[in-house]
């Protein structure tokens, strides 16, 4: 276990190392677009930007051009910002942030995307993510990469211990967890030391409690955070979080533990618990913390419907902006938003598509399938994590905002009033500015 | 240099004579420390006066919002804490340290080791700690430690956290559960237990049945109701007792029996006399293993950083008292010697008198070290308890570039940053220049 931290730290660090220098694709061939070079800032480092680079080099191979990636890690938004306010933005970003593709188009730094690109994203997505692309009626940004954050990861065995089916509905997953309780170990494990997985647990109860017309208004501040529907929510979650035969290390020790963590709790070589909820991202924690083997040993079942909710998807995703308008990039952004692009990474693993028109057969496994498969089916029903619309302040700070304050919650989850009270008095502050 | 090259580039023998003469020598020096010095300090300044867009004057607008901020007090709270608490006893330790370590033969090999912290980066150290102070026995070793010498004095329950399948017929009660009903001798009472591995299981246990009821005993069969398929409160196939449980009957109150069940899970109280009688499976049987601290947790976060900061400054303060120590005056401590003092006498009397200088500098310079901690309390501060556990310097950064940018608050942050630790800065610089008049 020592051995895992300290591997899991070094590879930080060294992702941190590598992030810092830039990869360059060597570009070659002759093209339409030969001699044209198209730079393009993201977040990927280490494999993710190796398969990224892949798929910048059939762009390359196809066109000619000579595409420059620069990885810029969690600082993107820095990074990016800074670049524009210099003068010298890149060609194309892909910007996890949804809230800073707004502000950086109404600062007028972002080009609305070609009429083949429209078309194409209009042709081979869901309405829904054509409308997190727009702002003010112009679309900017095309979603190339895509998380579903609605599976609850389990140990196949756990469940088999007692005999119980993947739950459905979330009376089912509390009377399965309860079972898995008197087998002696926890429920599920709780990442709670990290701030986004609660506010990932939240926003899947609230988008199946209170449905997507409340989970926009709430997203946009118009609801305040007092508003009953955030009240059944929080008690709802309250469920689970409050039974501490449910919760590894009950609420106290839920704070403690850190996401990678709470997956090792599940599946490492000595469980404390069966399950445990997260995205898709899960599946790597996985293959590289432990020997557990995804789709054998550690399954995963869609979030559970509660009272009787249509199939939903909270998701996450990359998306791509020109910062420029000149041809080279036009036609990266048009390669982007083809199926084709996506297929490449979907082929190298690791990898899901908001775009309906890459084949379910070009992901390497049933598990990725079938996440997938969920995102693309839940069409209208995907809404992007709440906490990435909302102000940073708010939905992206260790230690403040919504982060902080669910992890009251989890502290304490008898006291829903002192929630919501907290969660509207950081919102007010963080949405105002 | 020497009079000959002197005398080559014709420049005046005598200083500061000429101090024309002397601009075109400073000047890199000074557009180096404008350009990187002066012009942010003074940009600070001027932007704390500006909201977050740089545009609009708000005054001391800024200021307020930092003073009225929780998070920013608490902020506040915890520098103090800092600063009272960790420059004084690194500088204790490093004095004690420095004398004791003078008298050994592996003077320098120990300092060498004591030194070796400071080498680490304070990130990496954070890191380290991070890790030493872990909740969990199996990776934290202090808690690792803690639970090694709590189990020495008492061994850990044979069914921590096991629970009555039925938390009516049976209630918690001081630790253990009783029974809510009475039984008479000659009954037979099933008491199925759930929330206990399966594979933990004694492997001696066997299958669990429903014991007879006997004419003048109490018997009873304990037993892990888990299985697949299992009806929940009914022996089923597979399920097996749970043998070395102690079970105590009770007459209005008082323990009037004791027994402990077989590898059947059964248990028989067999001469009790007539009445009825409570059952109570015994506390001992349930508590829940010794864990350690919560480390980590919102109470204990302060104290835990500065240890780990007094971990990698010791080596720093014995040093320079080490060498502040071996310029004092020998005649002065064999004079003392000679007349009869004590060591302590001598210690106290004689070289730290001598040594304040050097103590007060490096006091002085631990104050301002700690005063813009930043990283330790990053790394090792999981982040459910950073609230808990900030200081100004990571505040500073938060609201600067972390919460989406308010440069304004931010800028305002590391000038209050900077009034607290230019005093200290001060007092550092007036020493140097009066030692070196």
């Amino acid at each position: 276990m020592n051995r895992l931290k300290v591997t899991a730290a070094l590879a930080a660090v060294i992702a941190m190392l590598t992030a810092c220098s830039g990869g360059t694709t060597a570009g070659a061939g002759d093209g339409p677009l030969a001699g044209q070079t198209v730079e393009v800032v993201g977040t990927w480092s280490g494999d993710e930007q190796q398969r990224f680079e892949q798929v910048l080099r059939v762009f390359e191979d196809k066109t000619g051009a000579d595409v420059r990636y620069t990885p810029a890690g969690d600082e993107l938004p820095t990074v990016l910002q800074t670049r524009v306010q210099g003068g010298t933005p890149p060609n194309v970003a892909l910007v996890a942030q949804p809230g800073l593709v707004r502000q950086l188009a109404r600062a007028g730094a972002l080009k609305a995307v070609s009429g083949d690109v429209e078309k194409a994203v209009t042709e081979h997505n869901a309405g829904v993510w054509k409308k997190h692309g727009t702002v003010d009626g112009k679309l900017y940004g095309v979603y190339f990469k895509a998380a579903n954050k609605s599976a609850i990861w389990y140990r196949g065995d756990a469940l088999d211990e007692i005999g119980a089916q993947p739950p459905r509905t979330w009376e089912d997953f509390l009377a399965v967890g309860r079972a898995v309780a008197d087998t002696g170990q926890a429920a599920v494990s709780v990442g709670g030391a990290d701030g986004w997985t609660l506010t990932d647990w939240f926003e899947n109860v609230y988008l199946r409690t209170a449905g997507p017309a409340d989970y926009d208004k709430l997203a946009t501040h118009e609801i305040p955070w007092t508003d009953p529907s955030v009240r059944t929510a929080l008690s709802r979650l309250g469920e689970l979080f409050g039974d501490p035969r449910l919760v590894e290390g009950g609420g106290s020790g839920a704070l403690q533990t850190e996401f990678p963590k709470s997956v090792i709790n599940v599946f490492g070589e000595s469980p404390k618990a069966a399950m445990v909820f997260e995205a898709d991202f899960v599946a790597s924690v996985i293959t590289t913390n432990t020997k557990a083997k995804v789709g054998e040993d550690a399954k995963f079942f869609r979030f559970p419907s509660i009272g009787g909710s249509p199939d939903s998807v909270v998701a996450g995703g990359d998306v791509a902006v020109q910062l420029k308008d000149d041809p080279a990039t036009n036609e990266l952004m048009a390669f982007l938003a083809s199926p084709a692009a996506g297929e490449v990474w979907a082929r190298l693993g690791g990898f899901l598509s908001p775009n309906k028109g890459i084949p379910a057969d070009s992901y390497p496994d049933e598990v990725t399938r079938e996440l997938a498969g969920q995102l693309v089916d839940a069409g209208d029903n995907v809404r992007f994590d709440m906490s990435d619309l909302a102000p940073a302040a708010f939905g992206g700070t260790k230690g403040a905002g919504e982060w902080k304050a669910l992890q009251d919650f989890l502290a304490d989850p008898k006291d829903v009033e002192a929630a919501v009270q907290r969660l509207e008095s950081e919102a007010a502050k963080a949405y105002q500015r | 240099m020497t009079v000959a090259k002197a005398g080559r580039f014709a420049v005046d023998p005598t200083p500061g004579r000429s101090p024309r003469q002397a601009v075109p020598f400073l000047l890199p020096a000074l557009v180096l420390l404008a350009a990187l010095v002066l012009y942010p300090l003074v940009y600070s300044l001027v932007r704390s006066f500006f909201d977050r867009s740089g545009s609009a004057f708000v005054g001391f607008g800024n200021y307020v919002d930092l003073f009225t901020d929780a998070r920013t007090l608490t902020a506040f709270k915890n520098n103090v804490i800092w600063v009272v608490v960790a420059p004084a006893v690194v500088t204790g330790l490093g004095l004690v340290l420095a004398v004791l370590t003078e008298r050994i033969r592996w003077a320098t090999a120990f300092r060498l080791v004591l030194f070796m912290p400071m080498a680490i980066s304070l990130f990496a150290s954070g890191i380290i700690f991070r890790l030493v102070y872990e909740e969990d026995p199996n990776q934290g070793v202090v808690n690792a430690v803690a639970v090694g010498v709590h189990d020495l004095f008492s061994a850990p329950s044979p069914y921590a956290g096991a629970r009555p399948r039925d938390a009516v017929a049976f209630a918690p009660a001081e630790g253990g559960f009783t029974s809510t009903s009475t039984y008479e001798p000659g009954s037979a009472v099933p008491v199925p237990l759930v929330g206990f591995p399966p594979g933990q299981v004694a492997s001696e246990a066997s299958a669990a049945t429903q014991p007879r009821a006997g004419a003048r005993e109490l018997r009873g069969v304990v037993w892990l109701d888990v299985s697949v398929g299992g009806r929940a409160g009914a022996l089923d196939a597979g399920e097996r007792g749970l043998p070395g449980l102690a079970v105590e009957a009770l007459r209005e109150g008082r323990v009037v029996g004791r027994a402990t069940t077989g590898d059947d899970g059964r248990f028989t109280f067999p001469d009790l006399g007539d009445g009825r009688y409570a059952l109570r499976l015994a506390a001992t049987n349930f508590a829940l293993p010794f864990r350690g601290l919560t480390w980590l947790g919102p109470s204990l976060i302060t104290p835990v950083i500065i240890s780990s900061w007094i971990w990698i400054m010791t080596g720093f303060a014995i040093t320079f008292i080490a060498a502040g120590l071996s310029a004092i005056p020998r005649d002065a401590l064999e004079a003392a010697r000679v007349d009869g003092a004590t060591e302590w006498q001598v210690f106290r009397r004689v070289t730290v008198p001598l040594l304040s200088p050097v103590l007060l500098v490096v006091f002085v310079t631990l104050v301002i070290n700690v005063l813009k901690v930043f990283e330790l309390v990053f790394v090792i501060a999981p982040g459910s308890v950073q609230e808990e556990a900030n200081v100004l310097a990571l505040q500073m950064w938060q609201v600067s570039f972390n919460t989406g940018g308010d440069q304004g608050v931010g800028s305002a942050l590391a000038v209050v940053l900077f009034l607290l630790v230019a005093p200290a800065m001060l007092f550092n610089v007036r020493r140097f220049r009066r030692e070196r008049s």
